[in-house]
């Protein structure tokens, strides 16, 4: 018997799906939020379409991040990179602070509108959680585990792929799903620069002033955002199963 | 053959072993005893080089132990930790795999290995083997890390205090595998405890440690008759010494000859035992028995008695 939050969740799927598939069913409830003769239902492209592109460009900026972010890590919790510990820190909350919509504006200048710019405002703006995550779980791990890994005589690099990784991974994991469902709301802002996201939705509807279109692209972003978060979690419970890490 | 030659460790300006000399026999077991914080573990952990001595050099079968690299030092020499250690995300038979597995060895022969530990060690393999740490108690926890330290078979084991969980009978079970391991393997083991009862059970000799300095090096005999200082004496226990003298030696030993009533004592009890059922049995003398049946005499209260009183 699946708990009521599952069912929630399928729910929301079931949902979400029916939008994509059949959007006319939607109409009526959307009718009241606009004017006579205004179209209810986003008809300027492909919602389905749309999800996709927001979720790649959500997926290949996180991607980046976490690769980046966890190779840092990795890199300031060596011995020999001890001393770029506090540099990376400061950089990275830079990269925390520095609003996403100023990232845009400087980052068109140089690379154009459309994907580019929003990639990289994504990817700056993930790489603080997943960091400080990936950090926090490498200089935690029990030291008794440390000192039998040392003592059993593995080498540097089998103690991070077979001790420190492993043991790590579940608290990296809640930092990228941290950053996934920040750079899934952020993500929309990449329209004002011609990216192609859910945000479209949004400024269509903020532009021609019709709230079915801002509630439709909202409601996606947010629906997305909680069914992912709660898959990444399950995720991380599953890994971490029974060993209890 | 294990030397310690002039090791000092310093953490900052605390020095916490000091100027420490002491050769250890190959095949023998080492018990080093001391109060918490003298510098045990540390000065164990230089052995495998989990610590750097700030002075001083040891040597390994006369080889310097860091003529060869870290890891593969490690791998030779088994460690089973202060607090099991055990890898939370691994199952017991992964953990007991790990060196035997670092140095290349086949499945079949890890597999077999690792039965035969958790056999040894009173831990059902078909019910131990997949579990992960987390799912067993504190006793059986640390036996999987003694377990891991004998995988590779080393010739020279460090062990920190590695029966502290244990419950007395399995203890008591796991010393005696202890020193039949040793006896089969020709191990040398230097051993870390706090129980005064089981240095005096299972050292050749004994190393007593206080605020870095190692006190006394002697074997158990001469430790209980010459303690060397105060220190040494009141750690030991005063008023245990004629009990831990006749614990160190076999009923064998104090054969008289003669007949007496009652069940014989087998030749392999320790003479304190021995005085157990003596006085247990109220008897002044009790049959003594070879491991074949064959009587070999008989052992006296009053025979004994002499035998615990202070040698002159
Ligand atoms: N890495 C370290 N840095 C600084 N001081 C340390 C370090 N390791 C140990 N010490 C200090 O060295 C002293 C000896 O520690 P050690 O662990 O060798 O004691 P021990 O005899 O094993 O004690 P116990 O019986 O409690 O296990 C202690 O005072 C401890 O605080
Ligand atoms: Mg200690």
């Amino acid at each position: 018997m699946p708990s009521l939050a599952t069912l929630l969740r399928l729910a929301a799927l079931l949902v979400l799906l029916a939008f994509f598939l059949q959007p006319a069913w939607f109409e009526p409830l959307l009718r009241p939020l606009v004017q006579a003769n205004a179209p209810a239902i986003y008809d300027r492209g492909n919602l389905f379409w749309l999800t996709m592109l927001h979720l790649r460009t959500v997926f290949v900026a996180t991607l980046a991040a976490a690769l980046v972010a966890v190779s840092l890590a990795i890199l300031v919790t060596r011995e020999a990179g001890a001393e770029f510990l506090p540099l990376s820190r400061s950089l990275v909350n830079i990269g925390q602070t520095f609003p996403p919509v100023a990232v845009l504006a400087l980052a068109v200048p140089i690379f154009g509108f459309g994907e580019k710019p929003t990639l990289i405002a994504l990817f700056l703006y993930g790489l603080l959680p997943i960091f400080e995550n990936a950090l926090t779980g490498l200089t935690t791990l029990p030291p008794a585990v440390m000192e039998a890994a040392r003592g059993a005589g593995m080498t540097e690099r089998q103690r991070l792929f077979k001790i420190e990784l492993p043991l790590a991974l579940p608290v990296i994991l809640t930092g990228i799903r941290l950053s996934v469902v920040i750079s899934l709301a952020t993500a929309t802002i990449g329209s004002t620069v011609a990216a192609r996201t859910l945000g479209e939705v949004i400024i269509a509807g903020l532009q021609s002033n019709n709230l079915a279109f801002v509630l439709q692209g909202g409601l996606i972003v947010a629906v997305l955002a909680v069914l992912i978060h709660d898959a990444l979690q399950g995720l991380e419970r599953a890994l971490a199963g029974r060993a209890h890490v | 053959m294990i030397e310690f030659d002039q090791i000092t460790k310093h953490y900052g300006d605390t020095e916490v072993v000091s100027d420490v000399s002491l050769t250890v026999e190959p095949h023998t077991i080492t018990v080093v005893v001391g109060t918490s914080g003298s510098g045990k573990t540390t000065l164990i952990r230089m052995v495998n080089r989990l610590v750097e001595p700030t002075s001083g050099v040891i040597r390994i079968d006369g080889e310097d132990n860091r003529s060869i690299p870290a890891f593969e030092l490690r791998r030779r020499i088994g460690y089973a930790i202060q607090g099991h250690g055990l890898f939370p995300h691994r199952t017991v038979a992964q953990n007991i795999a790990t060196v035997p597995i670092l140095l290349g060895w086949g499945k079949a022969r890890v597999k077999a290995k690792v039965e035969e530990l958790l056999t040894l060690f009173q831990l059902d393999p078909s019910f131990f083997a997949e579990r992960y740490p987390h799912e067993l108690s504190g006793g059986q926890q640390q036996r999987v890390g003694v377990a891991r330290a004998l995988a590779a078979e080393p010739n020279l084991l460090l062990m920190d205090e590695p029966f502290g969980a244990l419950d007395p009978i399995i203890r008591a079970k796991a010393q005696d595998d202890l020193l039949a391991i040793q006896k089969h393997f020709g191990t040398t083991i230097i051993l870390v405890t706090h129980d005064m009862e089981e240095a005096f059970h299972l050292a050749d000799r004994i190393a007593v440690m206080d605020k870095g300095e190692v006190l006394q090096y002697a074997n158990p005999a001469e430790m209980l008759v010459r303690p060397a200082t105060p220190f040494v004496e009141a750690l030991i226990g005063a008023s245990e010494r004629p009990f831990r003298l006749l614990a160190i030696e076999r009923a064998g030993d104090a054969v008289e000859p003669g007949a007496a009533e009652g069940t014989p004592i087998p030749a392999s009890l320790s003479q304190r035992d021995a005085l157990s059922q003596l006085l247990w049995s109220g008897r002044p003398a009790l049959p003594v028995a070879a491991a074949d049946g064959a009587i070999l005499g008989k052992v006296s209260l009053e025979g004994l008695v002499k035998r615990a009183a202070r040698p002159r």
